[in-house]
C-alpha cells in the first residue's frame, strides 16, 4: 500500500496546498503538454528538477518519494522495452546513441507521475471536489467522490472485522491451492457487498431527509477564489508553453551523447 | 482455561489498546467484561482465540500459548460471537451457514448434518432451515450467528456487546439462555456495556478502564462502587443509584437487583406506611 | 435572531403538531401492514417516547412523519397525517426536510462529508440558502450540540457518540420544528447515550422543538418525556402521560422495559405499600422514600 501513499492527501497547510486546484491542474496538464513535445534527454530531465522545489515548498518530499519509488518499476521496464525494439529494430533518430530515447521514454513518464503526484498531495477530496462543482460537473459526481473517499476507512475497517469473524469460525486464508484461496475470499466479499447495500439504502434515507435535490442551484459553504499565486501559477504554465513552443521551433537541442562526447 | 499474563498491545495506527492486563478466567466461568467504549474490552478478548496477538506478555489458553498456534486451532476452543451477525452471513442457506464452521473444523458429513439440526432446534430456527439468512429478521440473524457458534461445541462462548439493539423480551430471553449454557458446564463471557442486563444476571465482572483492568470480583460489589463507576465511566444500575441515594438512612448500599430491593424495602417500610 | 424563525409555525398555537388519524401502511411487497389505523396526536414542545418491542412499527412510523413513507418507500399508505399545515402526502420529502428532521440509528452511515462542518451545512446547501446564512447556521448548530471544537474533523475520526451529536447538529441546522430520532443511543455506551438525551433535552426546553425519540433504554430516557406512546404488532397500544404508561398492566405483559425505578414502585404497590406518584426515574424515587423514611 506505501506506494498508493505518494497519492494520498496530507493534512498540511501549504503555499501549494493553498492553490486553487483548478489552477494546479492546469499547471499539470501544461507539463503533461510540454513533456509530449520533446523527444530529448536535456528538456525532461530539466522538466524533471523544476518541479522539486514545489515539493519542498510543500513539504511532502516523504511521500512524494514514494510515489516515485513505485514507478520506479514501470520507468525501468519502458526502459527496456524501448531499448530492446530500439536496438534491435534500429527504431531510433540517428542522432542519439541507442540508449537516449528510452531514457527519456522512462524520463516523461516519470514526469507525469511526480507532477500528478504532487497533485493529489497538496490538494484535498474536499477541495478537488469544489473545485469540481465551481467547474460545472454536475453536482451528483462531486458527491459521489466525496463519499466514497469518506467511506474508504470505514470500508477497510468493516473487511477487517468481516476477516476477524470469519476467521473465527475456522476459515484459513493462506491455505490450499490457487482455487482454493480465491474461494476463500467469498465468506469475506458477500458480507461486504451486502454492506455496501445496506449502507447504500442508509445513505440514501439520509440524504432524502436532508432536502437532497430541494433545488437545482445549490449553494456552497466555501467558494474557490483565485488569489495573486493562482495567477502567478498560471503566468508560468503559460510561460512555459511559449518558452516550449520557442525552443521547440527554434533551437535544436543537442543529444545527451553529443554533449558527453 | 484461559491466562492472560502481562499483555500489551498496541494496534498499527499507534494506540495503546492494552496496557498490562492480567486476569485467568477459569472453566465453567461467567464472566461479564465492562467498561465504556475503548477501554480496551474487545481488544482483550480477541486475544483469547488468537485474532490478536500480545506485543508483550502472553495469552495461554488450555496451557498452549497463542502465538504458537493458529486462529483456527484456538477458534475450535474459543467461540466468538461478533457484535454484527451481517459481518459473517454469506451462505444461500441457515443450513450451510452453520455448517460453514463445522466443514472448516473437519467435521464429518453426518456429524455436520446432525449438528445444524441440533443448533437450529437450539435456537427456535428450524423452520429457516432451507431460508436464506438475508430473508431474516435482524433479531433471527443474531439468533443464527449464536447458533452456528455453538454448533461446533466450544468450551469458551465469547459473546461481543451481545444486548446492542435488543429490546426488553430479547435481552431477557438472551439473559436466560446464557445462564442455561452456563449451567451446561460451558465458560461464557461477556463484552457489555449493558449494566443493567449484567446486574440482572449476576456474574463474575471484570471492569476495565484506559487498557487496564480496574476492578475484577463479584457484579455485586463492583457494580455498587460509586469512586469505581467514575473511575470507569459507566453508569450504575438505576436500583442502585435509588440505594446510594438513600445511604445516609442505612439502607445496604450493594443492592443491584429490583427483587431484592423491593424485599428490603417491603421489610422496612411496612412498619411505617399502613395503607 | 436565529431562534425567532422557529416561529415558522405560525398558525394557531393551539393546534397539534402532528395529527394522524388512521394511518395504515404496507411496505411494497408486504403481506400485512407495518402499521394499521395509527391515530396519534403530538402536541407542540412535546418530548415523545415512541417504544415498543422489535418489529412493532415504530421505525415504520417515524419515516411517515417526514415523508420517506410515501415518497421514498413506495408502497400502500393510508389515513391522514399532518405535521404542521402540511399534508405529508401532498409535500415531497425535501419540502418536509426543513419541518421535520430525522436522526437515525447508525452514526456512520448519516455523514457523508469530509469534515463536520461541511456535513452539518449539507442540507442548507440543498436548500440553496445564501452562503451567509448557512455560515451562521452551521456555527449556531455546533453550539447548540456542543461540538464547536470538532468543526474539521473527519467523521471517521470521531466517537459515536460525537457523531451522533453532529448528526443531530445536521438536522438541527435545517431548524425544523419537530425532530424524529430513531434509536440514536443504540451504539452508545450509557454515559454516551446520557449525553445525546441531554442535548435532545436542550433542543425540546430551550429551542421549543417538538421531540419524539424511539427508545429501548427507557430507564435513562424517561425522565426527560411528558408523553409516552407504546405500539405492538403495528397498532398503538398505549398513549399518555408517562406515569399513567409505564404503570399500567398492559405495558408489561407487552414486553416493554419500564424504567426499574417504576418497577420497585410498582412491586411495593403491590405487597401493600403506597408511595405517592409514580416516579420513573431514580432521583424520583429517592425522593419519595426519603419522604417517607424521614418520618422515622
Amino acid at each position: 500500500m506505501s506506494v498508493f501513499e505518494g497519492f494520498r492527501f496530507r493534512h498540511v497547510s501549504s503555499p501549494i496546498h493553498r492553490l486553487d486546484p483548478r489552477v494546479k491542474f492546469f499547471y499539470v496538464l501544461v507539463i503533461f503538454g510540454v513533456a509530449i513535445a520533446f523527444l530529448e534527454v536535456l528538456p525532461l530531465i530539466f522538466l524533471f528538477l523544476i518541479q522539486i522545489p514545489f515539493v519542498f515548498i510543500a513539504s511532502v518530499q516523504r511521500e512524494w518519494i514514494r510515489s516515485l519509488k513505485g514507478a520506479s518499476f514501470l520507468a525501468i521496464l519502458i526502459f527496456v522495452v524501448n531499448f530492446a525494439f530500439g536496438y534491435f529494430g534500429g527504431f531510433y533518430p540517428s542522432s542519439m546513441s541507442p540508449w537516449e530515447y528510452p531514457l527519456a521514454m522512462s524520463l516523461r513518464f516519470l514526469v507525469l507521475v511526480e507532477s500528478f503526484s504532487i497533485f493529489f498531495l497538496t490538494t484535498s477530496p474536499d477541495h478537488l471536489s469544489l473545485a469540481l462543482e465551481q467547474s460545472h460537473v454536475p453536482y451528483e459526481f462531486c458527491f459521489a467522490f466525496t463519499t466514497a473517499v469518506r467511506f474508504v476507512p470505514v470500508l477497510a475497517e468493516e473487511a477487517q472485522t468481516i476477516m476477524d469473524a470469519q476467521k473465527a469460525r475456522g476459515l484459513e486464508l493462506e491455505k490450499g491451492n490457487f482455487i482454493k484461496r480465491v474461494r476463500n475470499y467469498i465468506p469475506i466479499l458477500i458480507p461486504l457487498i451486502v454492506s455496501a447495500i445496506r449502507r447504500s439504502l442508509d445513505l440514501a434515507e439520509a440524504m432524502e431527509s436532508r432536502a437532497w435535490g430541494a433545488t437545482e442551484k445549490r449553494t456552497n459553504l466555501y467558494v474557490l477564489k483565485m488569489r495573486s499565486a493562482d495567477y502567478t501559477l498560471i503566468a508560468i504554465s503559460i510561460g512555459m508553453v511559449l518558452l516550449s513552443i520557442y525552443v521547440r521551433l527554434f533551437i535544436t537541442i543537442p543529444s545527451l551523447t553529443t554533449l558527453l562526447t | 482455561m484461559i491466562e492472560v499474563k502481562g499483555v500489551y498491545f498496541t494496534y498499527p495506527i499507534g494506540v495503546e489498546a492494552l496496557k498490562g492486563v492480567s486476569l485467568t478466567i477459569r472453566d465453567g466461568e461467567f464472566v461479564a467484561i465492562m467498561g465504556s467504549n475503548g477501554a480496551g474490552k474487545t481488544t482483550l478478548v480477541k486475544q483469547f482465540n488468537g485474532l490478536l496477538k500480545p506485543a508483550k506478555g502472553e495469552v495461554l489458553v488450555d496451557g498452549v500459548n497463542t502465538r504458537k498456534v493458529s486462529i483456527a486451532s484456538l477458534a475450535r476452543k474459543v467461540g466468538f460471537v461478533f457484535q454484527n451477525p451481517d459481518n459473517q452471513l454469506f451462505c444461500e442457506t441457515a443450513e450451510e451457514e452453520i455448517a460453514f464452521a463445522l466443514k472448516n473444523f473437519g467435521f464429518k458429513e453426518e456429524t455436520v448434518k446432525s449438528r445444524v439440526t441440533w443448533a437450529l432446534n437450539l435456537l427456535g430456527l428450524t423452520q429457516y432451515r432451507q431460508t436464506s439468512p438475508f430473508m431474516l429478521s435482524g433479531g433471527e440473524r443474531k439468533r443464527l450467528a449464536l447458533a452456528s457458534v455453538l454448533a461446533w461445541e466450544p468450551k469458551v462462548v465469547v459473546l461481543d456487546e451481545p444486548t446492542i439493539g435488543q429490546d426488553f423480551e430479547q435481552k431477557e430471553r438472551l439473559r436466560q439462555f446464557i445462564v442455561q449454557l452456563n449451567a451446561q458446564g460451558k465458560t461464557v463471557i461477556i463484552v457489555t456495556h449493558d449494566v443493567e442486563f449484567v446486574a440482572e444476571c449476576g456474574p463474575r465482572v471484570v471492569l476495565m478502564a484506559e487498557g487496564k483492568i480496574v476492578a475484577d470480583g463479584n457484579a455485586k460489589e463492583i457494580l455498587t462502587d460509586k469512586e469505581l463507576a467514575f473511575k470507569a465511566s459507566i453508569v450504575p444500575p438505576q436500583i442502585t443509584q435509588i440505594f446510594l441515594g438513600l445511604a445516609d438512612f442505612g439502607l445496604p448500599t450493594d443492592v443491584i437487583n429490583v427483587h431484592e430491593a423491593g424485599k428490603i424495602l417491603f421489610d422496612i417500610l411496612k412498619e411505617e406506611v399502613k395503607p | 435572531m436565529i431562534e425567532s424563525s422557529f416561529a415558522k409555525y405560525s398558525g394557531d398555537n393551539n393546534l397539534p403538531i402532528i395529527q394522524t388519524k388512521n394511518l395504515t401502511y404496507t411496505y411494497p411487497g408486504g403481506t400485512k401492514p407495518a402499521i394499521k389505523d395509527v391515530s396519534l396526536t403530538v402536541e407542540k414542545g412535546d418530548f415523545v417516547i415512541l417504544t415498543g418491542p422489535s418489529g412493532c412499527g415504530k421505525t415504520t412510523l417515524c419515516r411517515c412523519f417526514n415523508g420517506l413513507i410515501p415518497h421514498f418507500y413506495s408502497g400502500k399508505l393510508e389515513g391522514e397525517l399532518t405535521v404542521g399545515k402540511l399534508n405529508v402526502v401532498d409535500h415531497q420529502i425535501y419540502e418536509m426536510a426543513s419541518h421535520v428532521g430525522l436522526v437515525f440509528q447508525n452514526p456512520e452511515n448519516q455523514l457523508f462529508a469530509l469534515s463536520v462542518e461541511k456535513d452539518v451545512a449539507f442540507g442548507l446547501e440543498n436548500l440553496g440558502l445564501p452562503r451567509a446564512e448557512i455560515r451562521k447556521r452551521v456555527d449556531w448548530a455546533l453550539q447548540m450540540t456542543g461540538i464547536e471544537e470538532l468543526w474539521e474533523r473527519a467523521p471517521h475520526e470521531l466517537s459515536g457518540g460525537q457523531q451522533q451529536r453532529v448528526a443531530i447538529a445536521c438536522v438541527l441546522a435545517m431548524q425544523p420544528e419537530v425532530m424524529v430520532l430513531d434509536e440514536p443511543t443504540s451504539f452508545l455506551d450509557p454515559l454516551g447515550a446520557q449525553k445525546i438525551f441531554e442535548v435532545i433535552n436542550e433542543l425540546n426546553r430551550k429551542l421549543g422543538i417538538t421531540v419524539i425519540l424511539v427508545e429501548h433504554r427507557l430507564d435513562l430516557a424517561s425522565k426527560y418525556a411528558n408523553h409516552v406512546v407504546i405500539m405492538d404488532e403495528g397498532t398503538i397500544v398505549l398513549d399518555g402521560k408517562p406515569r399513567e404508561v409505564f404503570d399500567s398492566e398492559s405495558a408489561r405483559l407487552i414486553g416493554v422495559g419500564i424504567p426499574r425505578a417504576t418497577r420497585l414502585w410498582q412491586m411495593l404497590k403491590q405487597n401493600g405499600i403506597r408511595l405517592a406518584g409514580a416516579p420513573v426515574s431514580s432521583e424520583e424515587v429517592i425522593q419519595l422514600l426519603r419522604g417517607v423514611l424521614k418520618r422515622d
